[in-house]
């Protein structure tokens, strides 16, 4: 068991390899969690405007790319566009399709966050002159965020998660190269190794977030 | 050929749907199979598992709170990938089906628990008090008092979560599950054009559209009020 | 005349919460059909005085008897015991997503093992008492603080206890509803009801109280007669506090 799940050899041979992957992860993330947040941020403050005709439409932008398992959406982008002769490339593929996916999600989370602060507040700040958009911004956004923290912390961790996707269209990330080393060894180790890492990368984000979850279902 | 023509003729092949729509709707199948399993075995597995926490047995609880985070931190697709080429080496060998189904299942059992378990935190001491100065034991007082009120404010987390993860079911293809996603794919091999995926893309449409409106409705509908 | 034996005995009750001694030492012993009313300043342990003895609070040493029981004996069936010993609290504590109704007859059902028709018709007649009859469907949201505190009541006299505790019944109300309280638990003095109860409501100690215990950094002070304590206590603590409360 020990010699298949934890084969040091294999461990050693194997690590530059998990390294670079563990390097593509923190960079691939680092450049799809702030593109889901802009989007997101556009749909959110999008979302305030009640007009029907901006409305509905919106609702099924966001709708839609929450029922697309993200991979389809991927595959979609990788495997058939090429076929209309629009070839992008997986690194592309991976950053439209986190753009349109994940900027749904947070962008649903947002909105929640904006719903949560009093009308007042938007009242007040036009009262002193600052335009909607300013209101929206600097005064209604900030106490958003604050109020839905846990949630955007959860779906972050998600994205992260995600990145693992890019493996699909051969991207070198984590689980890419643990896969490599895997077939190169013939032996599951790396990808045993990758898991301890993605653990390690992310446990201490899954700790803070089971404390701030507790913390908010208890003063409801 | 205008090039409206041609995008039709790519995307949208009526020809090459004809054909390969009976695939997609045995992948349709396979895929609502796949969901409802892992839908009814991480609940349950959840729900057993946030009971337990509710004994307060402290190493048990440090168990339980680090099985949850492995499977709050591992991406769904590497826990599927690790089952399905990592236990043939002990030789273990789960089908595609097999490893994807264990591997959604435990992640929806770490989410659950999570949930469950604040839920049940949620509720507030003086319920316990109440009920048990009543003379309900622990177990009536969880099961008749404590478990409504906690489920009942569990469930707009609980129906999101759900869908996202069983949305995962795609990942199934990755290890040759032939969903809907692994039809389509195979699909477009066989007849060089994407149609097939746009025929998938409309079956992951038609299967959580629904699911997704559902959730939404459900979130505004269950806000608890007391 | 032979003393009958009290039916609540606690004796020597100590309570630590980690560093904190709340309670040094705190003998109580209630007769039947006798109504003490228990006061003091906030954080003089009354409260937890009371919930030892339904055990909701573990005695750090000491007994308590009710009826007969011992409670801290490991033996003891403290489901079945606490059967005995209603208790209605500062909160309510009324299951929200049950009527009224429901409310009233889960032990019932579920500890006393009644039929749901015979729970029925007790929980009925439990309301009828406390005058929310024409409540029984309805659930805690949509009934006012006071009728919540009455159904509370009712929860706990539908399973015929010998004791009734009462921790703060109206605290948590309005003004105006205060008085409906008082008044179910006026009957349940006629009745016979022997109860122990921690409030400030004065006017009602003076009315209906036999005995009124005055505690204080976790002992008591003194007790006696309502008039007693309230024209002529024999401590400068126990003046200090009924003047306090009659500035009011």
């Amino acid at each position: 068991m020990i010699e298949s799940f934890l084969n040091v050899g294999i461990m050693v041979q194997a690590w530059p390899i998990i390294l670079a992957g563990l390097g593509n992860t923190i960079l691939l993330s680092l450049m799809v969690v702030p593109l889901g947040l802009g989007g997101g941020i556009m749909l959110a403050l999008l979302s305030t405007v009640k007009h029907p005709w901006v409305r509905y439409p919106l609702m099924a932008w966001v709708d839609f790319f929450r029922a697309f398992p993200p991979l389809v959406l991927l595959i979609f982008l990788y495997a058939g566009l090429p076929f209309a002769g629009l070839e992008l490339g997986g690194f592309a593929c991976v950053g439209i399709a986190f753009f349109l996916n994940t900027g749904s999600y947070y962008g649903e989370v947002l909105r929640a966050g904006i719903d949560s602060v009093p009308a007042g507040q938007i009242e007040a700040a036009r009262s002193t002159g600052l335009s909607r958009l300013q209101a929206l911004v600097w005064v209604v956004l900030p106490q958003a965020v604050r109020n839905v923290l846990p949630d955007l912390l959860s779906n972050t961790l998600e994205v992260i998660k995600l990145t693992s996707l890019a493996s699909v269209v051969a991207l070198p990330e984590l689980l890419f190269q643990a896969r490599q080393a895997q077939s190169l060894t013939y032996n599951p180790t790396p990808i045993v190794a990758a898991a301890v890492v993605y653990f390690l990368l992310l446990w201490p984000l899954v700790r803070l977030l089971s404390t701030l979850e507790n913390r908010a279902m208890a003063s409801r | 050929m205008s090039n409206w023509d041609r995008f039709v003729e790519t995307f949208f092949n009526a020809r090459v749907m004809a054909r390969y729509w009976p695939d997609i709707v045995e992948g349709l199948w396979l895929t609502i199979g796949l969901a409802a399993l892992i839908v009814v075995t991480g609940l349950i597995a959840g729900l057993v598992l946030a009971l337990v926490r509710a004994l307060g047995v402290r190493v048990l609880n440090w168990a339980i709170i680090f099985v949850v985070d492995v499977f709050r931190a591992l991406p769904p697709l590497v826990i599927i990938v690790l089952i399905y080429f990592g236990l043939p080496s002990i030789d273990i060998a789960p089908s595609g089906f097999v490893s994807t189904w264990i591997s959604l299942g435990l992640v929806l059992m770490a989410f659950s628990e999570e949930i469950f378990w604040a839920g049940i935190t949620a509720v507030p001491r003086g319920q316990w008090e109440a009920a048990r100065s009543t003379g309900l034991g622990f177990g009536e007082t969880l099961a008749y008092v404590v478990l409504p009120q906690a489920l009942r404010i569990t469930i707009p987390p609980l129906t999101n979560r759900t869908i996202a993860i069983t949305k995962g079911t795609a990942l199934g293809s990755v290890v040759a599950v032939t969903e809907i996603l692994g039809q389509a794919s195979s699909a477009v091999s066989n007849s060089y054009n994407p149609s097939p995926l746009t025929l998938g893309a409309a079956a992951y449409l038609l299967l959580f559209l629904p699911v997704v409106v559902f959730g939404r409705w459900v979130e505004s509908k269950f806000a608890w009020r007391r | 005349m032979i003393e009958p034996r009290p039916i609540v005995e606690a004796r020597g009750i100590h309570k630590h919460f980690a560093a904190l001694h709340v309670l040094k030492g705190v003998d109580l012993l209630v007769a039947e059909r006798e109504l003490v009313f228990v006061i003091g300043p906030s954080g003089s342990g009354k409260s937890t005085l009371l919930r030892c003895l339904n055990r909701l609070e573990e005695p750090s040493s000491g007994s308590v008897v009710v009826d007969g029981i011992d409670l801290l004996d490991r033996r003891t069936d403290l489901n079945h015991a606490r059967q005995r010993i209603g208790m209605v609290f500062q909160s309510f504590n009324l299951y929200p997503h049950m009527t009224a109704l429901g409310n009233v007859t889960l032990a019932l059902r579920k500890v006393a093992g009644k039929s749901r028709a015979e729970a029925d018709e007790i929980g009925h007649a439990a309301l009828a008492r406390v005058g929310l009859a024409d409540r029984a469907d309805h659930r805690p949201g949509q009934l006012s603080g006071g009728q919540q505190q009455r159904v509370a009541i009712a929860r706990s006299i539908a399973l015929e206890p010998r004791v009734m505790l009462f921790d703060e019944p109206t605290s948590a109300l309005d003004p105006e509803l205060v008085g409906s309280v008082l008044g179910v638990m006026r009957s349940l003095r006629e009745s016979g009801m022997t109860m122990v109860v921690v409030s400030h409501e004065m006017g009602f100690a003076r009315a209906a109280a036999d005995r009124v215990v005055f505690m204080d950094h976790g002992l008591i002070v003194e007790q006696g007669a309502p008039a007693e304590i309230f024209e002529s206590p024999a401590h400068e603590r126990t003046r200090a506090f009924i003047g306090q409360i009659q500035r009011h």
